[in-house]
């Protein structure tokens, strides 16, 4: 018991050992096990492979981003992964603007925790179940075959499109809720303004609500982008023969490490630069 | 877990071989391979009361998986071994978990098997202390990606056959010959499959090796440059038709089903599941022949359990043994008196078991290494990392 009071009182007279001990523990988490393993990953992308052994090497070279920007199939795919997140990024925002309009202003007040928790209610379910469920829509004489028969179209089948059409749908949460929330705090009276001064509901929206909204749209776009581009899954299951960047990871991890772990740094410099892109607009911190 | 061993990393790599057969030449798949003098067990002594295993899911079942498939139990029941067991991804693992020196047996692919072989990991086996290898069909003893020079370094466990499957009612005529998913692939465009590892370059080479003999292909895991080049230009061309790639075998039943993929590589257990399910389709051997599979239970070189894992090797080669996990699996079983015991008494027939003509034009997944398995001296063969290579880029 006095030891406890002792020790409780020494605690109290130093705050700074009370909050070292504090945020030691997830500290160390952070710098250690998530920092520490990008430094492992991006300093193993510079060993080799022992072209016999397939071992790995600890000797430096350069020759996996030698490799990495020079061959044809991965800058393609390297494009094509980019080109994808930005097609998901961008599909999501416009989708996700009137529904968080609709949830956040024009749906009555009562009504909008509900709206809110049927937008969350995918998040639920297991990643795998709806992708499979999209397979499943998807394939010859599913349902996007079905609901499009009438128009003489048939669905896009499996291939890029539907990756991007199934990303979407995933990740599509991550960008409403953002906008529903800025959209939520928008005041009134900043609205009641603009008509006041006799601006239509189009000026109102590019001149008011728009800059208001745009960088929580670039928080949302923040997930979108870096869970797309890091994807690997849904491509294999509705992706057809499609391959992003995290197959080409996956393909090489057991045969040649470096080689996956240089291929690994492509996303994360996409996403850092990325993100500095989005820092501008203000985004980070409003997330 | 049917069948949820990945065989797409089944195929994965192994170039350590290349490193111990260099320098050696000779002719014949394996004869140029000189392999560490080790020395089999010359008989059985008492069980040391555990047997550490590393299996393909599927092959080891103790009932935890379902009540119902468990032949573990009896098995320490009957020889007083505690099994242990632990399930490899891939091929690689299964190489590098038997480098440990801690597990004393593995059902290794015809990929990994030669490199535990040249490696030293595993050690010959002395077939007299395993009594129902007598039982095992022929066509499997002394198999190049089992044994060297005439000494068996395991016990065979089952074997399958890459197949042609076709859905019977979008393809007509019937197809006959490989030339379906390659020359011809036009045909079904978008609605081509096949199997997606870079194993598969062999398929094309099988193809190659009768419809283009000036490339003079002997076994489709010898590939000079130039005949690689070939296998990989035809596979360029057959991307354009693909639908899409399988290695999950459930992906591949749903597309059989809802008619996304209508003709391209399967398994006889995909086949038959895909038909219970109600898709019309057929599976075979074309002309040509085909790819396929073997797999052998190698004891290490260095176990602590030997004895327990010689017994392991009788037991799961037993007749009644083989037939379940066979059957649970969806292979050919490697004992002959399985055929009896199966729950499906036409399941032998469907899987071809006993038929040794129908194996003879299987070629076995073996390791492509640069001292060319088919003999040749005078060319260096493409080494399977140069495979898993060419394999991205014909993707795209």
């Amino acid at each position: 018991m006095t030891v406890l009071t002792r020790t409780a009182g020494a605690l109290h007279r130093r705050p700074r050992l009370r909050l070292a001990l504090l945020l030691t523990a997830p500290l160390l988490w952070l710098a250690v096990l998530y920092l520490g393993s990008l430094a492992v990953l991006f300093v193993s992308a510079f060993w080799t492979t022992d072209s016999f052994t397939s071992e790995v090497v600890k000797v430096w070279s350069a020759d996996n981003f030698h490799e990495l920007f020079t061959t044809p199939v991965f800058r393609q795919v390297v494009l094509r992964s980019v080109g994808v997140a930005l097609a998901v990024t961008a599909l999501c925002a416009v989708i996700a603007f009137p529904v968080a309009f609709y949830t956040a202003r024009v749906a009555r007040p009562s009504r909008r925790p509900l709206l809110v928790v049927a937008i969350l209610t995918p998040l639920w379910a297991s990643y795998l179940v709806k992708v499979y469920a999209w397979r499943l829509i998807l394939s010859e004489g599913g349902l996007a075959d079905w609901l499009l028969k009438p128009f003489g179209l048939s669905g896009p089948g499996f291939g890029l499109p539907a990756t991007v059409l199934t990303l979407t749908y995933l990740w599509l949460p991550y960008m409403i809720l953002p906008i529903h929330t800025a959209l939520e705090q928008l005041p009134d009276n900043l609205l009641d303004a603009s008509a006041d001064l006799g601006a239509r509901a189009g000026r109102t929206f590019r001149s008011v609500v728009l800059p208001m909204v745009l960088p929580s749209v670039a928080a949302g776009s923040v997930f979108t982008f870096s869970l797309s581009l890091g994807d690997y899954i849904t491509v294999q299951i509705v992706g057809g023969k499609t391959q992003l960047i995290g197959n080409l990871v996956y393909a090489n991890i057991e045969l040649n490490l470096p080689m996956a772990a240089a291929l690994a740094t492509v996303p994360v410099v996409v996403i850092v630069l990325y993100l500095l892109a989005m820092r501008r607009t203000g985004a980070l911190s409003s997330l | 877990m049917r069948l949820s061993r990945p065989l797409t990393s089944a195929a994965v790599a192994a170039l350590l071989l290349a490193a111990t057969a260099c320098g050696s030449s000779g002719s014949g798949s394996s004869a140029g391979l000189n392999p560490p003098d080790l020395k089999p067990l010359a008989e059985l002594g008492k069980g040391e009361g555990q047997v550490n295993l590393i299996a393909w899911a599927g092959y080891v079942e103790d009932g935890s998986d379902d009540p119902k498939v468990d032949w573990v139990t009896d098995f320490e029941k009957q020889t007083g071994c505690q099994v242990n067991s632990k399930v490899a991804a891939s091929s690689d693992e299964m190489v590098k978990l038997m480098k440990t020196g801690e597990y004393d047996a593995v059902s290794a692919s015809g990929d990994a098997s030669l490199r535990l072989i040249a490696s030293g990991d595993a050690a010959p086996v002395n077939t007299k202390l395993v009594p129902n290898y007598k039982d095992v069909f022929s066509g499997l003893k002394n198999g190049a990606w089992n044994s060297v020079k005439g000494q068996m370094y395991g016990i065979p466990h089952g074997r399958g056959a890459n197949l042609l499957m076709y859905n019977t009612q979008k393809v007509s005529p019937a197809p006959t010959s490989w030339s379906a998913v390659f020359d011809d692939a036009g045909t079904y465009k978008g609605h081509v499959t096949a199997y997606d590892s870079p194993i598969y370059i062999a398929d094309a080479a099988l193809y190659l090796k009768a419809t283009k003999p000036e490339l003079k292909i002997k076994d489709p895991y010898a590939l000079d440059q130039k005949q690689f080049d070939a296998a990989v230009a035809l596979l360029k061309k057959q991307n354009a038709d693909i639908g899409e790639y399988w290695s999950d075998y459930l992906k591949e039943i749903s597309a059989f089903k809802s008619g996304d993929s209508v003709i391209g590589t399967s398994w006889q257990v995909i086949a038959n599941l895909a038909a219970g399910e109600g898709a019309k389709v057929k599976a075979f051997v074309p002309k040509e022949g085909s790819t396929g599979w073997s797999d052998t239970w190698m004891v290490s070189a260095k176990a602590k359990h030997p004895n327990c894992a010689y017994k392991w090797l009788d037991w799961i080669v037993s007749p009644k043994v083989n037939a379940e996990v066979a059957e649970y699996f969806g292979e050919a079983p490697a004992n002959s008196k399985s055929c009896d015991l199966t729950a499906d008494k036409n399941f032998c027939t469907t899987y071809h078991a006993a038929d040794e003509g129908y194996w003879k034009n299987i070629a076995f997944w073996n390791t492509p290494i640069e001292q060319c398995l088919d003999g040749r001296t005078d060319v260096k063969c493409v080494p399977y990392a140069k495979w898993v290579q060419a394999w991205t880029e014909i993707k795209g």
